[in-house]
Parts: C-alpha cells; structure tokens; sequence
C-alpha cells in the first residue's frame, strides 16, 4: 500500500475552547499507481484529508502512513497542486517549476534540463519566462503541475485542480492529466466536485458524508480507458454516484436552512442532463 | 485661478510686498516676484543646494527607518510575545507626530545632522512596523503550503516566499514612511539645524523674505509629488499588477 489512513480523527479548535471534529474515523488505503478521486459536499473534510497526507496538518488521532513510514511533516515524496495553483506571482515560469528542484542537490544544468522537460509536458515550452498573471486559468494550472511532476513525486495530491475552469479547458486537461499519470505511474489522489470528473479520471471514487466527515462508500470504475463518458457503466455509476450525494446534500442543506427545508430533488434531475452535478 | 487671485490680492496693496509678494508680475518696474526668486535661486545655486542637503539627510534617515520598521514588522510577526509588547506600543508610538521628539533628540545629541536624522526616521519607523508585520502576518497560506511541500523551510521559506509575498504592503509602507519622513525633515529643519530647505524656510522668515518663503515652498510641493507619482505610485501599481491584484 503506497497511502494508509488508519482511524484518522480530526478536531480544530474553535474559539472559546471549542472544537470543530472535521473528520471522524477515516480509513482507506490507496494503492502503487492508482487514481483515486475524493467527492463529497463542500465542507465534509477533503482538504483536510489531503493536507494530512502532505503533512502540513496532523491528525488528532490515528495515523497517516505513506511507504508504511508514519507522515508527521511536508516531504517531496508527496506534492499538492491546489485549486488556485498556488504559483507564486513574483517568479516567472521557469523560476517556478524548477523552485523545488533548486532545493534538491542537483547541477544548474540538471534543474534546466528537468524544468524544460517538465514545461514540454504540459506545453508550456514557449511560455517559460512569462509571469503567472500573464497565463491563462488553464495554462497557470498546467504550470502548477509541471512543478509537481518535476519532483517525481510518489504520490501527487490535487485539491479540486480544474474547478476553476471552463469545461473546454478541463477536457482538455483531462486528457493531459490522463496521458501524464500513464506515463509517469504516479499515485495520485484527486479531489473534485464534479461526479463525472471524477469517474472518467479515477480507478476508485470515494465518497464522503459530512459532518464529522467519514468515508461513506468506495466505487471501482471498471471501465476501460481511455474513458468515455456516454459508457453505460459510467452512466450508470454516475446515477448511483449522484442518489448518495444527494442524501448527504439534504443533510448539509438542512443544517444550514433549519428542518423545514425540502431539498428538491426534481429540480436537479431536470437539469441533471447537460451538466450533471458539476457543481454540488 | 488660485495664482490670478493671489496677484489680485498682492497688488491691491492690504499688506506690504514683502507679506505678500506677487507670483508672477513684480507690483513695481523690477520688484520681486515668487518665480523670479525662484528661479533667481535656482541659478545661484541656494535652493539647489538646500535641496540636495535635505534629500541626502531624508535619504539616510528613511534608510533607517525602513530597516528598522522591516526588522520589527518580521519580529511582531515572528514572535507572539513581541507582538504583545513592542506590537502594542507600535500603535501608540504611531499617533505621536515625530517633531514631539524633537526635544528628546536635542538633548541626547545635540542640535545638528543626528538630531534631523532621529526625528526623520523616528517618524517613518513606526508605520513601516505596523505594514511590513502587517504582510509578513498575512502571506497567503496557499504560497506557504506550496513552497513547504516543495521542500522549503526557514531561513529559505523567508527569503523566496514570506519576503517576496509580503512586497504589496511593504510598498504601501514605504509610500506611507516617505511621507512621513518628508513632513518629519521639514520641521526638523525648521526649528534647528544648518543647511536644507526647512534652514531655508527659516532664514526666509528672519529676513522677512516671503518671496523665498513661498519659492521654496513650492520645491518642496513639487519635490513631494515628483517622488510619490514616478517613485512610490509607480511602483505600487507595478507591484499590484504583476500579484494580480486590481489598481
Ligand atoms: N485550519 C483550520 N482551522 C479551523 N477550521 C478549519 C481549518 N481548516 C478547515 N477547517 C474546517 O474544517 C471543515 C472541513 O474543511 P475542508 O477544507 O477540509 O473541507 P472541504 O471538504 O475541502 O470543503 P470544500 O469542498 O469547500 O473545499 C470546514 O468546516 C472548515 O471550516
Ligand atoms: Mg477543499
């Protein structure tokens, strides 16, 4: 098992002594080279989960094992591709792909070498002195995973990557992403709000319920790649995908608006056709 | 229009020429005027020199302020407890105009250069402080994360991406502390010290010369808006653009 989360709790603290329990009894496992997506309503705890993998959170209880050694601290055995980015504004292209490697004991020439490999591979090549804010959504998201991928990462972590984006440029790269993972055998976990994302990218799609977070149910999409949507078995796992969430949604929806609301089931399947839970 | 009423008001003769001289037509053949004393002493050299005393002495002094004001607003940042201590008294210290000081800074050096040098810097340090820990508090946890996973950490977090990250209101900071700064060497100068424009102003009033009075505030009115425009604005919006923020 590359990734192991093993009775995982976690607690914020509030003010006043307070505590906000986030997630509560996490277990899965993720396997060498496989995809696996994280869905579930805004809220329930996936960014959090991510950030204990990447270490940049620690558990409140249970443990987080990556390689089956305990993670307690960021290593760049694990890197994170965040929805926004996170390029930093101030550096160009270049100087941003190759931040990490600049920290590895590697030759100038080397760092070159692997950053312009890093930048042909999202097709960036030409763009390689621009700044962040003269690149499109798009192109600053494949710039964010060039720099993942120049690290070689074992296990590469995506908090929602493409939600930011308009549909065209996110077919696109999910093509990219698809081609990238079967080339280079990352490990990867993908956060998404978006059912069909998910199920055209993943091996396994795990489904989350909130508040305390939990792992609510796991699917195997066994269809073959590449994907396509219109697959009866994705069409079908979709169906099933959305009757869940929509349970959990009811629970987040009436929290929020006090038990008298009804959430509307109709509404969403009329308009489920054209863009199916894009957007929960 | 304002020109053409003070020219008004300085020929219709209320006060003497030498209250109230006329700005652009002398009030009799070969009388003064504010732009003839002007550019008279630009010639001469009186102005220019003054000018070049006061910037060298703003310079040095905002120098200070601006490493002082950075060290600090890193520490407050840094270090809860000095935000508790020093960050409190940074607010207070912050509303005390900084000629107040001016008697503290005679008495401990003297009056001369250290003394302008003190109130000057004295005066830019303290919002320099609250701007810089105000970034430094404020990097984006996104920037964090990122360079964290990519495997950086102290001393090299700092320097590529709490620094770099903290540039928008350190910028703000240092457009705040100039001036300040430039308020701060003017009374300065004004109550003590040898040389400069405020030295200038001064020997204007003693020799009840209005015209080199309004003449050389004037230069400092222009000096002022010459570095706010091409210095600090320029660069704000440069900053602003390139982290993507809208001007
Ligand atoms: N550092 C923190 N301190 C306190 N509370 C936090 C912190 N980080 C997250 N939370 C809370 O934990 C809960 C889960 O947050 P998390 O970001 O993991 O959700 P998410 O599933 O990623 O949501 P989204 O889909 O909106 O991104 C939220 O209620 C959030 O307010
Ligand atoms: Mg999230």
């Amino acid at each position: 098992m590359k990734v192991q989360l093993k009775d995982v709790h976690k607690e914020f603290k509030k003010e006043q002594n307070q505590k906000l329990q986030v997630l509560d009894d996490i277990n899965f496992d993720i396997k060498e080279g496989e995809f696996v997506s994280l869905l579930g309503p805004s809220g329930c705890g996936k960014s959090t989960i991510l950030k204990l993998i990447a270490g940049l959170e620690t558990t409140t209880a249970g443990e987080v094992l990556v390689n089956g050694k305990a993670v307690n601290k960021p290593g760049t055995d694990r890197i994170v591709v965040f929805q926004e980015g996170g390029l930093f504004p101030w550096m160009t292209v270049k100087e941003n792909v190759s931040y990490g490697l600049n920290l590895k004991k590697m030759s100038k020439t080397e760092i070159e070498e692997k950053t312009m490999d890093g930048l042909r591979m999202v097709h960036l090549i030409n763009f390689a002195d621009a700044y962040p804010h003269e690149l499109s959504g798009g192109m600053k998201q494949r710039v964010a995973i060039a720099r993942a991928l120049v690290m070689d990462p074992e296990v590469l972590l995506m908090d929602e990557p493409f939600a930011a984006l308009d549909e065209q440029t996110r077919l696109v790269l999910h093509k990219e992403l698809q081609n990238i993972w079967r080339n280079t055998g990352n490990t990867i976990l993908f956060i998404t709000h978006n059912i069909r994302e998910a199920l055209t990218l993943s091996d396994r799609v795990l489904l989350m319920s909130t508040r305390p977070g939990k792992i609510k149910k796991s699917f195997t999409v066994q269809s073959a790649r590449p994907r396509d949507p219109a697959d009866s078995v994705i069409v079908d796992l979709e169906r099933r995908v959305m009757a869940e969430l929509e349970v959990e949604m009811e629970k987040v929806l009436k929290e929020e608006f006090g038990d008298d609301y009804s959430f509307k089931t109709d509404n969403l399947r009329s308009s489920d056709h054209r863009d199916m839970g894009s957007h929960i | 229009m304002i020109i053409g009423i003070w020219e008004v008001i300085s020929k219709l003769g209320f006060f003497p020429t030498f209250m109230f001289p006329p700005i652009i037509i002398p009030n009799e053949p070969g009388g003064v005027t504010v732009i003839g004393t002007l550019i008279g002493s630009i010639i001469s050299g009186q102005i220019v020199t003054a000018t070049g005393t006061t910037l060298v002495r703003l310079l040095i002094g905002f120098s200070i302020a601006v490493v002082l004001g950075l060290t600090f607003g890193f520490l407050i940042a840094r270090y809860k407890w000095v935000d508790d201590t020093l960050g409190f008294f940074v607010t207070a210290l912050q509303s005390i105009p900084s000629i107040v000081w001016f008697p503290l800074a005679i008495v401990w050096f003297g009056l001369g250069n250290a003394s302008i040098l003190f109130i000057v810097a004295i005066g830019a340090t303290w919002t320099m402080t609250v701007n810089s820990s105000t970034g430094f508090k404020n990097v984006p946890s996104i920037y964090m994360d990122a360079a964290k996973t990519l495997g950086s950490s102290g001393s090299h977090l700092l320097r590529t991406v709490i620094i770099p990250a903290s540039v928008p209101h350190i910028i703000s900071g240092l457009r705040v502390a100039w001036a300040f700064a430039w308020r701060a060497i003017m009374a300065g100068e004004l109550l003590g010290s040898t040389g400069g424009l405020g030295y200038l102003l001064d020997l204007g009033r003693s020799i009840q010369a209005m015209d080199l009075v309004l003449s050389i505030m004037i230069v400092i009115g222009v000096i002022g808006t010459i570095i706010d425009n091409q210095v600090f604005l320029r660069m704000e919006r440069a900053v602003a653009r390139r982290y993507g923020q809208t001007v």
